[in-house]
Formats: C-alpha cells, sequence, structure tokens
C-alpha cells in the first residue's frame, strides 16, 4: 500500500512564486506553512506581509493577510492582536523593512511584550529595489549604494538584530536559522514552531531570524550563493537560539 | 431625559467615541489634544477597551490600520505636526478602504509651529494629504457638543463608506468646556464587516486588507471605484448649518471655532442692520459647493474667515467661479481674531475700499 509522504501544506496555495530561482523566501514560505498546518491554528492565523520582495506573500498563504506600509508590520499586527487575542498573528518581514525603515516597529513591539511572531529575512540586502545596501550588509559588501564595499566610516557596522532585541525583556523567544541545507532547515521550522507556540500561550513578542539568499542582488549563481550565506553571513550572524523560556531551551 | 455635564472638548470626544462603540484608540501625546488620549487610557480600561499608546504617530496610524481591518472601529488623534506623521498610514487606510476616525486637533504650523489654536491643516486635510488619489470625510464641528454628536457620526459614514473620516477640530475646541449631553446620542448597530481579516474562523476564502495592485488595469480599476465611491459621498453626505442667509447681502463662510467669532460679527452687524449672513460648511469634504454657487446668484459677496493664510477660501472661490467677489480675513499662528475685527472687515467690504 502506498503512503503519501509529502504534500503541499494546506496554509500554502498551489501556484508558482514570483521569487528569483535560489531565494530562500520561497523554502521559509513553505515552512512558516506546514507549522501553521501542524500547530492547527489555520482557522484563526492571520498573517502581515510586508514591503520587499515578500510584498505578495498574501498570494501564496491561504489564511487572511494583511499588506503593511514599509516597516510598519509590528504596528499593524499590534492592531490585529489586540482585536483579535486568539488569533496566531505574524508578520513576514525582510531586513530592510525591518532593520532600517522599521527599527522603531519592532523594538517597540518587542518592548510592549506583543504576543505576535516575526518571521525576520535577513538577506543583507535591498532585494526588491535592486540590491541596495542594508543595514545588515556586511563590511566590504558590494551593493549598489556602496559600490566599493560597505564602509565602516561611511555606514558603520551591520546591526544584529536578534542579539539586540534579545536584550528586550517583552521578547520571550528570539533564534537566528538558516535554510541553506537540510539539517538547517530542519532547524529553522522547529524554531519557528516554537516561537508560534509561545505567542500562543500569550507570553510575549517572538521572532526568527533566518539568513536568507538573495543570488539576484548578490551577482551570484544559487549554489554559490548557498556557499557566500555560510562563508560570509553565517560568521558574522551565529546561529542560535539567542533568548527562550527556560523549558524551551532544555 | 436631557442631562447635561460640563465637558472638556478633547474628553468629549473620547467618551462620544466610547457611546460609538469604540473599543480601540491608539494614540501619542501631542498639546493641544493630549486629554483625549489621556481619557481614553482611563475610560478603556474600566471597559475593557484597548487602549495602546504607540511609540509614534505613524505606530499609532498603523495599529489603527490593523485594528479597524481586522474590524473594529478603531480611533486614534493627535494634532497637526502628528497627523503630517499619520499621513502615510492614511493614504494605505483609505488604499485599503478601511474605515476609522483620525482626530486632528490642530494647532500652528508649519513645522512644530506653535500650540495655539489654528485652522491650516484644511488642504491636508480635505485634499488627500498623503500620496496617492484619496478624500478623507472631513467634519467641522464648532461647540463641544457637537464634537461628540459628530464623532459618533464619523464612526458611522467610516463605517458606511469603508473610508477614514477625519475630525478636524482646534485648539480652542479641544481645551474649552460646555455642557453636553451625551444621553441624546445615538447609535446605530455595529455593521456587519464581511472583508474584515479575522482569521478565516470557517471561511472558505481568505480575506485579504491590501492597498498594493501591481498591474496598471488593476490600479485603474480600483482608482476608478475610489473616485465613484467619493462621488457618492459628495451628493450625499454635504452638511452644513447656513444663518441668515436667505436675504444677506454678504455671506460669510467660516467653520469650527471661527464660526462661532464670525457669527458674533454677524450679529453686530445685523444689529446695525447690514444684511450678512452665515454659511458655516460642517462637512469640509465634501465641500458644500452646490450650496454657495447657489448663493452667489443672489449674494453680493463674500467674506471667508479662516485662522489661517486662506485655504478654505480657495474652495469658496471654486464654487463661486467668479460670480461674485470672494474676500479673505485670517489670522495665524494661534492669533484668533475677535468679533470686532470681523465686523471691520465688513464695513470695509460694505462701504469701504472693498465694496460690493
Ligand atoms: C516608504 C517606502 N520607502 C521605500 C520603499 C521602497 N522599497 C521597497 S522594498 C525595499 C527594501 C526591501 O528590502 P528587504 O526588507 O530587505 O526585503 P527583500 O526585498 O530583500 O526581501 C524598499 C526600500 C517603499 N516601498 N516604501
Ligand atoms: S531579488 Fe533577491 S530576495 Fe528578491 S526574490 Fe530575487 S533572490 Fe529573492
Amino acid at each position: 500500500m502506498s503512503q503519501k509522504l509529502f504534500t503541499r501544506p494546506q496554509t500554502l496555495k498551489d501556484m508558482a512564486t514570483h521569487y528569483c530561482p535560489g531565494c530562500h523566501h520561497g523554502i521559509i514560505h513553505r515552512l512558516v506553512a506546514e507549522v501553521i498546518d501542524e500547530l492547527g491554528v489555520r482557522d484563526k492565523a492571520i498573517g502581515v506581509a510586508s514591503v520587499g520582495c515578500s510584498v505578495l506573500a498574501y498570494e501564496y498563504f491561504t489564511i487572511d493577510m494583511f499588506q503593511a506600509a514599509h516597516g510598519r508590520a509590528p504596528a499593524v499586527a499590534t492592531g490585529i492582536k489586540r482585536v483579535h487575542s486568539d488569533a496566531t498573528v505574524f508578520t513576514y518581514q525582510g531586513d530592510g523593512d525591518l532593520a532600517a525603515i522599521g527599527c522603531g516597529e519592532i523594538v517597540h513591539a518587542a518592548a510592549r511584550g506583543e504576543k505576535i511572531t516575526t518571521i525576520f529575512v535577513n538577506n543583507a540586502i535591498y532585494g526588491m529595489t535592486g540590491g541596495q545596501m542594508a543595514p545588515t550588509t556586511l563590511v566590504n559588501q558590494v551593493t549598489t549604494t556602496s559600490p566599493y564595499g560597505r564602509n565602516l566610516e561611511n555606514s558603520g557596522m551591520p546591526i544584529r538584530i536578534s542579539e539586540m532585541l534579545s536584550t528586550i525583556d517583552g521578547a520571550k523567544f528570539i533564534a537566528r536559522v538558516a535554510v541553506n541545507n537540510p539539517a538547517n532547515m530542519s532547524k529553522a521550522k522547529q524554531a519557528i514552531k516554537r516561537a508560534f507556540e509561545i505567542q500562543l500561550r500569550g507570553e510575549g513578542f517572538t521572532m526568527v531570524e533566518i539568513l536568507s539568499t538573495c543570488p539576484t542582488n548578490w551577482g551570484k549563481s544559487p549554489v554559490e550563493a548557498a556557499t557566500w550565506l555560510e562563508e560570509n553571513l553565517i560568521p558574522y550572524y551565529p546561529l542560535g537560539i539567542f533568548k527562550a523560556p527556560e523549558e524551551v531551551v532544555k | 431625559m436631557a442631562e447635561k455635564i460640563l465637558m472638556k472638548g478633547n474628553e468629549a470626544i473620547g467618551e462620544a467615541a466610547i457611546i460609538a462603540g469604540c473599543r480601540h484608540y491608539f494614540g501619542y501625546p501631542i498639546t493641544p489634544q493630549t486629554e483625549l488620549t489621556e481619557y481614553m487610557s482611563k475610560r478603556m480600561s474600566n471597559i475593557g477597551g484597548v487602549f495602546v499608546q504607540a511609540e509614534s504617530e505613524v505606530a499609532a496610524i498603523n495599529m489603527v490600520y490593523g485594528a479597524a481591518g481586522a474590524g473594529a472601529r478603531a480611533m486614534t488623534s493627535s494634532s497637526s505636526p502628528g497627523i503630517s506623521l499619520k499621513q502615510e498610514g492614511i493614504s494605505y487606510i483609505a488604499g485599503a478602504e478601511l474605515p476609522c476616525v483620525i482626530v486632528n486637533i490642530m494647532r500652528g504650523g508649519p513645522g512644530l509651529g506653535s500650540i495655539q489654536p489654528s485652522q491650516c491643516d484644511y488642504f491636508q486635510a480635505t485634499k488627500g494629504g498623503g500620496h496617492g488619489d484619496y478624500r478623507n470625510i472631513v467634519l467641522a464641528p464648532n461647540s463641544v457638543q457637537e464634537l461628540a454628536d459628530i464623532t459618533v457620526q464619523s464612526f458611522e459614514l467610516a463605517d458606511k463608506y469603508r473610508n477614514p473620516v477625519m475630525l478636524l477640530g482646534d485648539g480652542a475646541l479641544g481645551q474649552m468646556m460646555e455642557p453636553v449631553d451625551l444621553t441624546m446620542i445615538k447609535t446605530k448597530s455595529i455593521v456587519a464587516k464581511p472583508w474584515a481579516a479575522t482569521g478565516l474562523r470557517g471561511r472558505k476564502d481568505s480575506n485579504i486588507i491590501n492597498s498594493l495592485h501591481l498591474k496598471p488595469e488593476d490600479l485603474e480599476k480600483h482608482n476608478i471605484h475610489l473616485q465613484e465611491k467619493y462621488k457618492e459621498i459628495s451628493s450625499k453626505e454635504v452638511r452644513y448649518e447656513a444663518i441668515n442667509t436667505e436675504d444677506a447681502e454678504l455671506i460669510m463662510i467660516a467653520y469650527g471655532i471661527t464660526s462661532r467669532i464670525a457669527r458674533s460679527a454677524m450679529d453686530m452687524a445685523r444689529n446695525k442692520g447690514i444684511k450678512v449672513g452665515l454659511l458655516r460648511p460642517i462637512t469640509l469634504w465634501p465641500f458644500p459647493e452646490l450650496v454657495i454657487s447657489k448663493l452667489a446668484s443672489r449674494a453680493q459677496a463674500f467674506l471667508t474667515v479662516e485662522l489661517s493664510a486662506g485655504q478654505m477660501v480657495e474652495d469658496v472661490r471654486l464654487a463661486v467661479n467668479g460670480a461674485k467677489p470672494v474676500y479673505f480675513y485670517g489670522r495665524m499662528g494661534g492669533m484668533m481674531p475677535n468679533p470686532k475685527e470681523i465686523y471691520g472687515q465688513i464695513v470695509n467690504i460694505m462701504f469701504g475700499k472693498g465694496g460690493l
């Protein structure tokens, strides 16, 4: 007898996405959808898509969704959660969105201990607008607005958002993961699931930062991009759980 | 039985919003509207509502976007510099067609300006304010009682048209204390919002709250739909008060606190046998342009009085369309005209160099 081992999550629509080949946004969407399915919260899940390459995320998930202004997703999610306290509310934000224009909103959502989950996709560049420097762009990394490489004197050091938010009391679960290989993918999914579970328990703000590729704007093939992520992003942005309730860390 | 209580304008707005079923308020302190933010912080916790002091006006309006999109009657309030910050969110709210109430208790500008009463945000309020082709419904009360009544109407209009409604007051109205009867306020029942993003909760198709339409033909279609809605609002929702306009040779046009000063000036003129009338727009958008253009066929001249360099006067001129002279008198920076000053303008127009 045959058994179906692998199917499309119910929370994900059966359609092709607009993401470039080798981009990790698609994998991350899938992991979020699988977690929503597995936790059985699809009926009460509300997502907030942000401005960036994932601006169309509301096209891909089969749940109620909002599209928020650039950087404002955590504020929008706050409004939603304060109306539907029983809903599972998440934002899906890029690093330009969250670490630059939306830095205030994310810090204060965390400070309020807002019971939402943020999926923070860090590809160290502005993807959608064509590869400009982000607050997370590495030193010496070439982008269209740092054509000679990010220069410390002019632009300072890249921000480590997970470390920063971990210092905020209202943040209850903060982890950094990657989806560059199956082992990391499985850790990433576990982290996303824990973040949602902690939200469901009403404990406070949760965020999973996911290191991601942008082959198109990094000017690399999908394979080269995955290697570059391993060799450059992970050393500066160490993977791991930065903050969690004790029983979750174990 | 009527039961009048003495209330500050800002607080009357807050209490009326609660009567209207508003249970979600998001704000950030700024003079001269802070009493409203404070009032909501006190009352919402008593009645199981939600009060969030946001980290900025930008965040506050986006919380409203979230709450309104999730189906709640949501409100925010601010004063001029804060409203400038809210414009990004207001444009998104208009684009996504979400109902909400935004209170602007205006102060002097530009920039940090002053904390004194002003009407210098008329352009910003009535012409869109943020980016894109959109309109807010803009209501301008002129007493504490009307602040309360219009707050309730604002929620109803917002829901009816799925559109942001701005209650436009000024520092004087926000700060003044007057007797108000809140028992008279009647609210219609809360309307169903099948479009709201609440979580599926058994629904088959997902609801999306969005203002993005990447295909030009889709965005044009959406804009045409918005413009048709605005046309419907323009034809159905114009509100104004006309006093002594039937036989008036000179018609003053003023809104909000200025209309009360203009009314005193009108009384002074009438006592001297000068035929002056007052038209007070209550909706600043939609603007009572048809009413004014009709009056222009009979009256000899118009005098617009504002706490600005002359903003509404542009709409008056458009409505009068050259048929009669339109004069303007304004004070700025928190300065208030007194009735005598306005009376002086009337005399000047009727008998002086202004000339009818
Ligand atoms: C107020 C505002 N400023 C700028 C933009 C233009 N913009 C769109 S996406 C983007 C950067 C997105 O980068 P990121 O958040 O890193 O997401 P990615 O595209 O890399 O996934 C910018 C600057 C905008 N839409 N709105
Ligand atoms: S531009 Fe970069 S982030 Fe955007 S879809 Fe393409 S690869 Fe992904």
